[in-house]
């Protein structure tokens, strides 16, 4: 058994808010680069060159890359090799709480759902386990804005929806999100499970490189349909009007029941801040 | 074009739909809470701890300032959950709003009715933002944290003209001119 401390695992998580609440993933950057040539409405280019420039700002500065430092999303993969000195949940938390506080980052969380007063130090997160082979331990912390992530939704459809029932669904959910996720979006659709399964393969589809494309033929065809067809609504950056209005659509597939055909949408803001590291 | 604030109804009327301007003077930052607050002070006839007449509220929940900085990032939020309280503040002579994300009818049909105007920032442009506001003052609801209400004096705020007087809205024709796809 390999020993990790909980005070190594509450460092790493304290620099990994930072940094990724800092500065965007170099695929994210590249693909509002993209574009911003690509763009024809002249209101939309201004607004991604304005984009362009507040990373630049807030990466220099080091200010948050947007105020919605939102509510911290982990992923943990965790070896079966690995003995973690104390607590795991407590640790990520304390890490979350240390990061936020020494990063002036916004603390956006509260403490009941309906008497809603903030927890003041951005916890809890939400997290994610999951068991895999080996002596490692893979920290993915992602914070997720409300802007987008209140755009999002799981909806069960029948099988004999089939692929133009998912078009349909996917279609309507970006065009009545409009200017609200702040486009250019990335969608992350979770394709199958159950109905949460569905939720949080949506959620780590928005993990993957945005150049990638998911290695099933037929469901990377439909990640390229889906984003073409998206960029023909013509919301545009910021829902002004344009052609930019996804980045990138990602599909996480999963067996499913023979009378299910869960579909879960999870909208990313352009802010698609992720940042991990393996200890 | 720059436009002083507190809002002037010659302004107002100069605005339209689709113009990108910067704003210069005071603004008020509220949100969720803060608004429904507000308008139980309204509504119970009690005094604001605000000013609303021809004032402007920008929907911002900043991060916090860094030691000698007025302010932290200061982006606008989704502005359709504050729609159940606008009007009511649009009666009580609030004239302008800044966020981001399309309103409800009766928010539109409010801003006409009311001669009021709806401006969108960049969101996600949050720390390029912040460098055109000069003051921020908290002046209630501390234990709100991020969604107390502050004071700032901004410089050159650049905005967007969403909806006017006039009835125009610009995410719908904006998104109709490059829409080529029906569903």
């Amino acid at each position: 058994m390999r020993k990790i401390s909980s005070l190594t695992i509450t460092e790493a998580v304290a620099d990994l808010v930072k940094e990724a609440n800092y500065i965007l993933p170099e695929d994210v950057i590249k693909a509002i680069e993209k574009s911003a040539l690509e763009e024809e409405a002249p209101v939309g280019r201004e607004v991604l060159e304005q984009i362009l420039l507040n990373n630049q700002v807030a990466r220099r500065e080091k200010m948050a890359v947007c105020q919605d430092t939102g509510i911290v999303v982990v992923f943990v993969e965790l070896g079966n090799e690995v003995y973690i000195e104390g607590d795991l949940y407590e640790a990520i938390n304390t890490g979350v709480r240390k990061g936020y506080q020494e990063g002036y980052l916004r603390t956006s969380v509260v403490e009941s759902p309906l008497k809603r007063v903030n927890t003041g130090d951005n916890t809890p997160a939400v997290v994610h386990l999951q068991l895999v082979p080996g002596d490692k331990l893979r920290l993915i912390v992602a914070p997720k804005g409300a802007g987008s992530e209140n755009m999002s939704l799981v909806k069960m459809l029948k099988p004999a929806d089939g692929k133009e029932g998912i078009r349909k669904l996917v279609l309507q959910t970006v065009k009545e999100a409009g200017a609200n996720p702040c486009p250019p979006i990335i969608v992350g659709i979770g394709l199958g499970g159950t109905f949460e399964k569905a939720a949080l393969l949506a959620k780590e589809a928005l993990l993957r490189p945005l150049e990638d494309s998911n290695p099933d033929p037929e469901i990377a065809e439909l990640e390229k349909s889906l984003l073409a067809d998206i960029n023909k609504l013509g919301i545009g950056p910021q829902g002004l009007g344009g052609r930019s209005t996804a980045l990138a659509v990602k599909i996480n597939t999963f067996p499913c029941h023979i009378a299910s055909l869960p579909v879960a949408i999870n909208i990313n803001c352009h802010v698609a801040r992720h940042k991990e590291i393996v200890i | 074009m720059n436009i002083r604030l507190p809002l002037q109804e010659e302004d107002i009327k100069k605005l339209k739909a689709g113009d990108m301007i910067t704003l210069s003077g005071i603004l008020y930052t509220a949100r969720d809470q803060a608004h429904a607050r507000l308008v139980q002070l309204i509504e119970e006839g009690r005094d604001l701890p605000i000013p609303l007449q021809d004032q402007v509220i920008y929907y911002t929940g900043p991060t916090p300032a860094r030691p000698g900085a007025v302010i932290g990032s200061a982006g606008p939020t989704t502005s359709y959950r504050m729609d159940t309280y606008t009007p009511l503040l649009l009666k009580y002579g609030l004239k302008g709003m800044i966020g981001k994300g399309g309103r409800s009818r009766e928010v539109r049909e409010a801003i006409k009715e009311y001669k009021a105007v709806y401006f969108a920032a960049v969101g996600g442009a949050a720390a390029l933002i912040a460098r055109s506001i000069k003051k921020a003052e908290l002046v209630a609801y501390p234990e709100l944290g991020p969604e107390a209400i502050r004071r700032l004096e901004v410089e050159n705020f650049p905005v967007i003209v969403i909806n006017d007087i006039y009835g125009n809205d610009l995410y719908e024709e904006g998104q109709k001119e490059y829409r080529k796809i029906n569903i």
